[in-house]
């Protein structure tokens, strides 16, 4: 495999791009792996990844039914953050964001993370004062934070409507200046190539179709392209979590798959130099400018469960109204695309990671619509939980019997209804 | 767009109605365990095929109806009103 370095980018420029190797191997399934990884997105292919450098683990498989960066790793808006506030989220996140600020190196391939900040718009006292307190969180727990006043936005963003006469005023913003975006594409093909080069085997076009069970574990997988066996199993494949939960036949989850979309302009010269989020009342919307000049927004999910990869039209009102409401500049802007990826929803708005009623499986899973900011961290403690056989103590509470305990870890205080929480 | 006959007010965009949830969920007695209220509250089947959800006409006759609808294709395949006493007046008048 060849490094990628100054030096390598400058030789090949000379002798017309043809050092370059393939990124990972396209290997033929085994028989057997010591640990089968399903799901190859960020989550999968970041727990291969620590799992082979951390624990030193060899012969992993990581199973992808299409191919990599083709599910939610390349739906999402590459937005990373970690101003998450419960006990738990809040140390994860944070472990999550200092993983990306050294990704490029650590992988070997430029994840184009860029701590741009983000920018969340305030609108009235009381937001103003929820701030405050989110601020106090994050530094009195080795996280960064700003409140901007009026004036401070202005010079940093000045085209946002400022109009007195608006329907929601800004009054100010919370800001972390560490967040940012990242290239989603990237990320995926960063951890793949550098969990490859470890030994992992990636297999794509390989969907899981049955669980074969012996009891209280799992014997093996049966694939699109044969039975594959695991003395471990872990699931990361958010959306049809459910679904493989069934085949091993397990009956429930506390989780509903949704669908959320996500929206990309026509590019523009340089516009937005942040991400910003806009959320009051009914609405809520983030927006940030691709290094492309794409201008990449989202908003709510489309309100109803669904498992099909396209969104509906009302929530692109939705989001188009939100867009000008908060940057009028952009009424002459073209929409170019817009996608949608499914979400497993958890009953609280947090994740899983966590063991099973089986004994040699592992979960993770309903990361709502955060799981690309989590990517790095889900993987470093699912590679954890997989090589020791307990959780880490700071995903302890994230299982399953949570709800049992009465200990809802839910961010947005909204309550056991999956397609409320964002 | 999705479109749902209402049995009083005829077809409708979907954006007329409010998503109420997976309507097969049966809220146990008061005084049912708690691993009963466990399952009715957090715990889902999440099927990827028919489903039957209730959906709230909020935008036009305020009526629950049980709708069945399939999750991957999104075709509906049958509106009913979600009050047993309401549904069967509808299906016989006199």
């Amino acid at each position: 495999m060849t490094r990628f370095s100054a030096w390598n980018v400058f030789r090949n420029g000379l002798s017309g791009q043809k050092g370059w190797d393939r990124q990972w191997r396209d290997v033929e399934p085994k028989a057997d792996y010591d640990v089968v990884i399903v799901g190859g997105g960020i989550h999968g292919l970041a727990t291969a990844y620590y799992l082979a450098k951390k624990h030193g683990l060899k012969n992993i498989a990581v199973l992808e039914k299409g191919w990599i960066g083709g599910g939610n790793a390349g739906r999402n808006t590459t937005i990373v953050r970690s101003n998450y506030f419960r006990p738990g989220n809040r140390e994860f996140y944070e472990h999550s964001l200092k993983l990306w600020e050294n990704l490029s190196h650590d992988l070997n391939y430029n994840v184009m993370f860029s701590q741009r900040g983000h920018v969340s718009l305030l609108h009235s006292p009381g937001a103003v004062d929820a701030a405050a307190r989110g601020y106090n969180t994050l530094r009195l727990t080795g996280s960064d934070a700003e409140i901007w006043g009026l004036e401070e936005l202005k010079q940093e963003i000045p085209h946002l409507n400022y109009a007195a006469n608006a329907r929601f005023p800004i009054l100010g913003a919370a800001v972390q200046r560490r967040a940012g975006t990242a290239r989603h594409d990237a990320v995926v093909w960063g951890y793949a190539r550098a969990a490859d080069q470890l030994g992992v085997d990636i297999i794509q076009n390989c969907e899981v179709l049955g669980v074969r069970r012996d009891q209280g574990r799992i014997t093996g997988l049966d694939t699109s392209r044969g039975a594959i066996g695991g003395s471990k199993i872990g699931f990361s494949v958010a959306g049809n979590t459910s679904r493989l939960w069934d085949m091993a036949g397990l009956g429930t989850l506390p989780i509903e798959s949704h669908k959320l979309q996500a929206f990309v302009t026509e590019p523009l010269k340089p516009l937005l130099d942040h991400v910003v989020v806009f959320g009051v009342g009914g609405t809520h919307f983030y927006i940030s400018q691709s290094d492309k000049g794409g201008m990449v927004f989202g908003g709510d999910l489309d309100w109803y469960k669904s498992y099909a990869q396209r969104g509906n039209l009302p929530i692109v009102q939705d989001v188009s109204e939100c867009a000008l409401s908060i940057l009028p500049c952009l009424g002459r802007v073209r929409l170019l695309r817009h996608w949608s990826g499914v979400c497993d929803m958890s009953m609280d708005g947090s994740h899983f990671i966590c063991k099973t009623p089986l004994d040699n499986l592992y979960l993770n899973a309903g990361w709502n619509y955060g799981g690309f900011k989590a990517g790095p961290g889900a993987g470093w403690f699912f590679a954890d939980l997989i090589a020791n056989d307990r959780p880490h103590e700071i995903v302890a509470e994230h299982d399953l019997k949570r709800f049992e305990r009465g200990y809802n870890i839910d961010e947005r205080g909204a309550g056991p209804d999956p397609k409320l929480h964002g | 767009m999705i479109r749902i006959n209402c049995p009083y007010c005829g077809e409708r965009d979907h954006s007329e109605f409010t998503y109420g949830g997976d309507g097969s969920v049966k809220y146990p007695a008061l005084d049912a365990s708690m691993e009963d209220w466990l399952q009715a509250v957090f715990q889902r089947e999440n099927i990827r095929g028919v489903q039957t959800e209730s959906w709230h006409h909020v935008n036009g006759c305020r009526m629950w109806l049980l709708v069945e609808r399939d999750t991957m294709t999104h075709e509906i395949h049958s509106v009913r009103v979600a009050h047993p006493g309401l549904q069967q007046a509808l299906e016989d008048p006199s």
